[in-house]
């Protein structure tokens, strides 16, 4: 350690003065200065998991926005053949998996079926097809996956003369079969679905007891059972013909395509091609449909932007009013506080149900579900609100920068909204983001209970479609997966991204990194 | 002491008032409201039409308010099911609902209790540590995510998949009420409910604990020489609890609301389907009556969470002014 005292003697001439002709004065700080809501940014910006779910909040928030904008389906849409399909992601339908595929369990007479529409249709309707098992009672089973969409197979339809020369002229030009030949008719009781549109093959008892087992040939292929024509071109049928349609033997026997009614055309068509030349595109359900054949991902993205705007604006206004009556209430103190603590008091015992109930069976026919259920939210959430305000107002008014700022003649008005309330603005935001979760939870719960509807034409709600699903829970449990899913998600990021800006926001927490 | 008693009664006073007053409101409320006709049910129409008569329908509504405290009041009359359960006493049909409700209410908790407060205890001796984390992640996750997916998992696994619970409760008619059958057959529904409970508590005591076991006290019961579990279980513990108990009384008032969609999604025939129900058939009476009792629970819980905090402590003197 070396003598401090010791001063190594400096020569006079090295010595200059630091400022000997420039005044003295502060000089302006470099760096930009950190104000409160960048200062909460920046703390904000270091917790990982609510920058996560924030921009998760985001995502969903685009989800809602953007899907019923650029979805083939909406809201409206209900498909009667295509109803608890699966859901299928064409980017995926490659690997095996997300692609509306189901395991069943089926007898001979099924495995016949479902291969038969495979075979007609050249689709892949079946696959992984087990060894048959025969148990007690000595009928033969399989396991195998069934593709949901494919399996519908064919329907018949009756189309006016312009939908039917349309569909003509659309096999001509994509040259896709859609129109597939009628068979003759059974006497069978077997028709297993679409009202026997299916079986185009001889079953091996064609009688009304039918047991649905198909007649086989000595190659074990499907016999086709089309009806035949002399008339190569019966009811005006003029496109495009099946393979294996060359008119027969003698040239005489032709298959039949169409019949006709009283009102058009009786056609056999199948729904896969059908669906495309009807709607302009694939049927591709990203997350399947439920029992009214309706696409959930167009659903669950309507029914999030329901809860959003109804959770978004909740919060607006019981900010505001919360804010005000809060702050007059916290402000004045006395009497008025007594006084308005006592409505609160009032207004939060009511439980939040009856609110409900009564505000639905006041308003709902006048003003429509949505609106009274707002109502209903902001007549009691408020409360909550008020009474934080009021405490960021116990808070603060009694220190001493307020007493400057009203000995400098300062009126109640800017010392409300200039001194005090920027101070508890963190509180009153967090509050309020706190709150968003809050509404979106209740309101699922209440569509779900019945005791409001939310569905209209246009809209639905996540409740209602949880609702819906809750008696297929075992057989189709997707139409429940995606709405709980997204619900949960929405709920985990919102409780994260609030706790975030609480830590953001409560100094208390400055400067220490827990 | 007397401070406390006075405390006590005016809290309690302050609470009928704030129940008549919500009681006033419905009422006026629901007269507004036009008055469904009574259904075609053989007898049980002039009993009705009688009752309504009784009531003073046809007399002016000060008359009919009157009247409906009267009965209240002198008779704990609340009326009969107009729309559903017609010609039941309306406080009856509750009062038989409720022993469903209360039941699987006190299981899910009397489940969630101890877990909850072991896995809170346990995060906040490990506070900061990786178990900490653990803990408190999946705290956040399973208060977030609704009661209601819980209600779908445990189904769509337990009941469907495994098949180790049935679908729905069991009737009395079947078993006994205090039976094991009847409790494996409430499972799925208590297992729902616990998931919530168990993180809200949790956290509740993981925060509540830290904050003491930090404290200066702590230091002095470590310098004195007792070992880190003596003082844990004897000081920090007993002070947490200060907190955490009230809430756990809490809970226990507010097992009589139950829960709605619990109930309706298992078909457990509590208090919460009786509400729906006479939501959506629009029995006034019923609606009335569940509305007064739902208020009296929530109003209940805080007034006996607020007294707890004095008895447990002697130390917070309630309703003192300083």
């Amino acid at each position: 350690m070396s003598n401090r005292n010791e001063m190594p003697a400096i020569p006079l001439e090295k010595l200059r003065f630091a400022q000997k002709d420039e005044r003295l004065h502060d000089v302006k700080f470099e760096t930009k200065p950190i104000g409160y809501f960048k200062d909460a940014w920046l703390r904000f910006r270091n917790n990982k998991s609510a920058v996560v779910a924030a921009v998760l909040i985001v995502l969903l928030l685009l989800f809602a926005l953007i899907v019923p904008l650029i979805s083939n389906y909406d809201v409206n849409f209900r498909d009667g053949f295509y109803k608890t399909v699966l859901p299928k992601n064409p980017a995926l339908s490659g690997l095996g998996i997300w692609d509306g595929f189901k395991k069943q369990r089926e007898t001979q007479a099924g495995y016949d079926y479902y291969t038969s529409i495979g075979i007609e249709t050249g689709r892949e309707v079946v696959r992984n097809i087990s060894e048959p098992t025969v148990d007690a009672t000595g009928l033969t089973y399989y396991s195998m996956e069934v593709d949901s969409y494919s399996k519908v197979g064919f329907i018949y339809s009756n189309l006016t003369l312009d939908e039917y020369r349309a569909l003509q002229q659309y096999q001509d030009e994509t040259g896709i079969q859609v129109i597939y030949p009628l068979q003759n008719t059974f006497l069978t009781n077997y028709v297993m679905g679409n009202m026997g549109a299916n079986l185009w093959y001889k079953l091996a008892n064609p009688a009304p007891t039918s047991d649905g087992l198909a007649l086989y040939d000595e190659n074990g292929k499907h016999i086709p059972n089309y009806m035949l024509s002399a008339n190569a071109s019966q009811a005006d049928y003029k496109s495009s013909r099946i393979a294996g349609d060359d008119g027969g033997a003698d040239g005489q026997s032709w298959y039949v395509y169409a019949q006709k009614n009283q009102s058009g055309y009786k056609v056999r068509v199948d729904y896969y091609e059908f669906f495309k030349f009807k709607n302009g595109f694939e049927p591709v359900f990203l997350f399947g449909t439920n029992i009214y054949g309706q696409d959930i991902f167009t659903c669950l993205a309507s029914g999030a932007r329901l809860s959003f705007l109804l959770a978004i604006s909740v919060s607006l206004i019981n900010f505001f009013i919360g804010a005000m009556y809060g702050a007059v209430e916290g402000y004045y103190g006395g009497t008025t506080d007594i006084l308005m603590e006592r409505i609160s008091d009032v207004l939060s015992a009511v439980p939040f149900l009856v609110v409900v109930t009564l505000f639905k069976m006041h308003l709902a026919a006048k003003v429509g579900a949505l609106v009274s259920l707002l109502f209903a939210y902001v007549m009691t959430g408020w409360v909550g609100m008020a009474a934080r305000v009021r405490m960021q107002f116990y808070r603060f008014k009694g220190q001493e920068y307020i007493l400057a700022a009203r000995t400098l003649g300062a009126k109640d008005r800017r010392l409300i909204f200039k001194h005090i309330f920027p101070n508890a603005i963190g509180t009153i935001i967090t509050g309020s983001v706190l709150s968003i979760p809050g509404v979106i939870f209740s309101e699922s719960t209440l569509s779900y209970l019945g005791i409001i509807s939310l569905e209209t034409s246009s809209m639905t709600s996540i409740g209602t479609m949880l609702a819906n699903g809750q008696g297929y829970l075992s057989t189709f449990p997707h139409i429940i997966l995606f709405p709980s899913l997204f619900i949960s998600i929405l709920m985990i990021s919102f409780n994260l991204f609030g706790n975030g800006l609480r830590d953001a926001f409560n100094p208390s927490l400055r400067g220490a990194d827990e | 002491m007397r401070t406390m008693g006075k405390y006590i009664v005016k809290r309690i006073l302050l609470m009928f008032l704030t129940m008549f007053i919500i009681m006033t409101i419905c009422f006026i409320l629901i007269k507004m409201l036009p008055l469904p006709a009574v259904r075609e049910m053989g007898r049980d129409v002039n009993l009705i039409l009688a009752k309504r008569e009784a009531m003073g329908y046809s007399k002016p509504l000060l008359v009919q308010y009157f009247l409906l405290l009267k009965n209240v009041f002198l008779h704990w009359d609340w009326g009969v099911g107009e729309q559903m359960y017609e010609a039941l006493n309306v406080w009856d049909v509750l009062v038989q609902k409720l022993p469903y409700t209360v039941l699987v209410n006190l299981y899910s908790i009397l489940m969630a209790i101890p877990l909850g407060l072991v896995f809170g205890i346990y995060a906040a001796l490990k506070k900061n540590r990786w178990q900490d984390h653990v803990v408190s992640t999946l705290v956040v996750v399973f208060i977030s995510v609704p009661s209601y997916v819980y209600a779908f998992i445990v189904q769509y696994l337990f009941c469907y998949k495994l098949g180790w619970f049935p679908l729905t409760i069991e009737s009395l008619e079947s078993t006994a009420f205090f039976s094991g059958r009847m409790l494996v057959s409430m499972m799925p529904a208590i297992l729902s409910l616990g998931f919530g409970v168990i993180a809200g508590l949790t956290r509740y005591t993981r925060a509540e604990l830290s904050e003491v076991l930090t404290s200066e006290f702590m230091l002095l019961a470590r310098t004195k020489g007792l070992t880190k579990a003596q003082a844990t279980s004897r000081h920090a513990l007993r002070n947490a609890m200060v907190v955490i108990l009230p809430m756990i009384i809490g809970e226990f008032i507010g097992i009589l609301g139950g829960s709605l969609i619990i109930e309706k999604i298992f078909a457990i025939p509590g208090v919460g389907s009786l509400y729906v129900s006479a939501v959506n058939v629009r029995d006034y009476n019923f609606f009335m009556a569940l509305t007064v009792f739902y208020t009296f629970i929530g109003l209940a819980s805080s007034i006996v969470i607020d007294i707890s905090y004095g008895i447990i402590d002697p130390r917070i003197r309630m309703g003192s002014k300083k």
